[in-house]
């Protein structure tokens, strides 16, 4: 029998084809299935053990008349808006010196970088024992400087902003990314704004911001993107708080690091409605995709402003 | 005059912020070394009165250590060979085979790293629990033999680079697609797999939140849960919490020793252009 001559591009389609097909098999086991599926489910009402039924809207009702969804909405964002800023200045604070030269520079990068390589669960413990308001280290150092800190992870007033430091901790991913952009600035910029008499502060303003602007809008869309999926260092602390004395239950005090993902895991672990978790992480999913879209359209508007890539 | 003024307040600055990031990890160390009274002792202090490690055997004990330090072990190990299996082969494809699809999948792989694990979790415990595999291994394992998206963006961007001469000349010698493939791309992407075995480890290693969806048996679980655990039952004793927490870290700082530019290098290149 005569083997069949395919043309180049033929065969390049099926070699191509051949060589993606594992992840093309992924896609539709691991993304595509279950996103279907859990917009099917958010119709109907389930647990564990029964098989779906469907429902209507009763799912979405259910969450618009859900006080604490929208208790959950807050806080993530909160997350989003307060903590994403933060980070990112923090991260542009740290990119900033590590460009600079000077001795031991590698390993203040190591210093800075460490705390994002740590498995959270381990992280997150070592915080919760340095916020202890009575033994822990940080209000002891703020005793030093005669400041009385608060109960930190104890108190709904003060629980988030211990969020929010932790979350500075762990700027280092972002930190690289804006030391590889700084560090892409091309040197002739500055020499001649130099020239003409610049200082560096409106060397800053004027050239290195400018410069890596996509890059910053990137990674501050980015940041807002994983705060909406924020749940590891919550998920471990209402753990680790419901043994102890003013814990609380599942959202920290009053609820106030009851992050939506997390409600929506205890919705479909704790409560076992997955009916209605599945609606709420359709929602999410929702708001994510839009952001994802307008953070493409932002970075490659902002690109072409800047002369393109 | 001035200069040095700024030179030194610049070094202040960094000195400052160095510490602050590093305080963590020395707490963690400093208090698994102390006697846990010492620790509860006002005025707190950052050094241990005496010095003392019985909090490493003792925190080793007290929960079966050993047990989920190699469930861990084994899950990561498999997860690694998954991703150093497919990552560099659909890379290529997205890279050095000129086909339709290439740009197509490229996108899509992007658009999956954005879809929340909150949205995919229900769906995908449905399933394995209809398949009875909860309480196994293959949920955490399997879709590491599928591909991830951010490893195979950090490969796609090292084979692009890759210079296609190269390629065709072995095409010119009659070398087929799997030939190049295996004997031209393959031992020229050395680095970069080594790139995504280390975030292939850390991302098995550090798990937390499959583990806790599938693992509901104790025997079964992994460092992460099995920690989370043991805060959640001795919240009082933390001398023993942080010398458990230093054994868990511990070969996450010597791989990052080891290996610190890949780390630095796949975000940097990701992050940047991705």
């Amino acid at each position: 029998m005569k083997r069949r001559k395919w043309n180049q591009p033929q065969r390049d389609f099926i070699n191509g084809l051949l060589f993606a097909s594992p992840w093309i098999i992924g896609f539709f086991a691991f993304s595509v299935y279950p996103l279907v599926s859990s917009l099917y489910y958010s119709f109907t009402k389930f647990n564990a053990v029964t098989s779906p039924v469907w429902v209507g809207l009763d799912n979405f009702i259910d969450i618009f008349r859900d006080p604490l969804v929208f208790k959950s909405l807050g806080n993530t964002l909160f997350m989003a808006f307060i903590s994403t800023p933060i980070n990112l200045f923090v991260a542009l604070l740290l990119a900033s010196i590590v460009c600079v030269n000077f001795k031991g520079r590698g390993l203040v990068r190591t210093a800075f970088f460490l705390p994002s390589v740590i498995p959270m669960v381990a992280a997150t413990m070592v915080w919760i024992w340095m916020f202890d308001p009575t033994y822990g280290y940080i209000n002891n150092v703020l005793g030093w400087f005669g400041i009385n800190g608060p109960s930190w992870l104890m108190d709904a007033k003060y629980t988030k902003w211990a969020l929010v430091l932790m979350g500075t901790w762990n700027t280092g991913t972002t930190m690289l990314v804006c030391m590889a952009a700084l560090q892409s600035v091309p040197k002739s910029y500055y020499e001649s704004a130099e020239i003409d008499g610049a200082g560096k502060i409106s060397r800053f303003i004027y050239i290195t911001i400018p410069c890596i602007a996509h890059v910053l809008v990137y990674q501050a869309i980015l940041n807002i993107i994983n705060a909406f999926q924020y749940f590891q260092q919550v998920s471990i602390i209402t753990t680790a708080n419901a043994g102890v004395k003013g814990g609380g239950a599942a959202g920290g005090p009053e609820n106030s690091i009851l992050m939506y993902p997390l409600y929506i895991f205890e919705n479909a672990f704790s409560y076992l409605k997955m009916g209605k978790a599945s609606a709420m992480a359709w929602l999410l999913f929702i708001v994510v995709a839009v952001m994802t879209v307008i953070m493409t359209r932002i970075t490659k508007k902002v690109t072409d402003n800047a002369g393109g890539e | 005059m001035k200069k040095r003024i700024n030179s030194f307040l610049f070094l202040a600055l960094v000195v400052v912020l160095a510490i602050i990031f590093i305080s963590p990890f020395l707490v963690m160390v400093l208090t698994s070394l102390k006697t846990n009274s010492d620790a509860f002792t006002i005025p707190v202090t950052l050094f241990p009165r005496r010095w003392v490690t019985e909090n490493y055997p003792a925190a080793l004990a007290a929960i079966p250590y050993f047990k989920y330090m190699g469930n861990t072990a084994f899950i990561t190990v498999c997860s690694i060979c998954g991703q150093m299996l497919v990552t560099p082969m659909v890379a290529y494809s997205l890279a050095k085979i000129n086909w339709k699809g290439a740009g197509i999948i490229s996108g899509l792989v992007m658009a999956t790293m954005m879809v929340p694990i909150t949205v995919t979790m229900v769906p995908m415990y449905k399933i394995y629990s209809r398949l009875g595999l909860t309480n196994s291994y293959i949920p955490l394992i399997l879709p590491t033999f599928f591909g991830k998206a951010f490893y195979i963006v950090i490969a796609r961007q090292f084979f692009a680079g890759i210079p296609n001469s190269l390629l065709e000349a072995a095409k010119i010698d009659g070398a087929t697609e799997f030939q190049r493939f295996f004997k031209i791309a393959l031992p020229l992407c050395k680095p970069v797999m080594t790139t995504i075995g280390i975030y292939a480890f850390l991302d098995a290693w550090s798990d937390y939140l499959y583990p806790l969806i599938f693992i509901t048996k104790p025997e079964m679980y992994t460092l992460s849960l099995g920690l989370k655990q043991y805060m959640s039952e001795y919240s009082v004793d933390w001398a023993r919490l942080m010398a458990a927490a230093v054994v868990f870290v511990l070969p996450v700082i010597l791989m990052f020793a080891v290996f610190q530019k890949n780390f630095v290098e796949g975000i940097a290149t990701s992050g940047l252009k991705a």
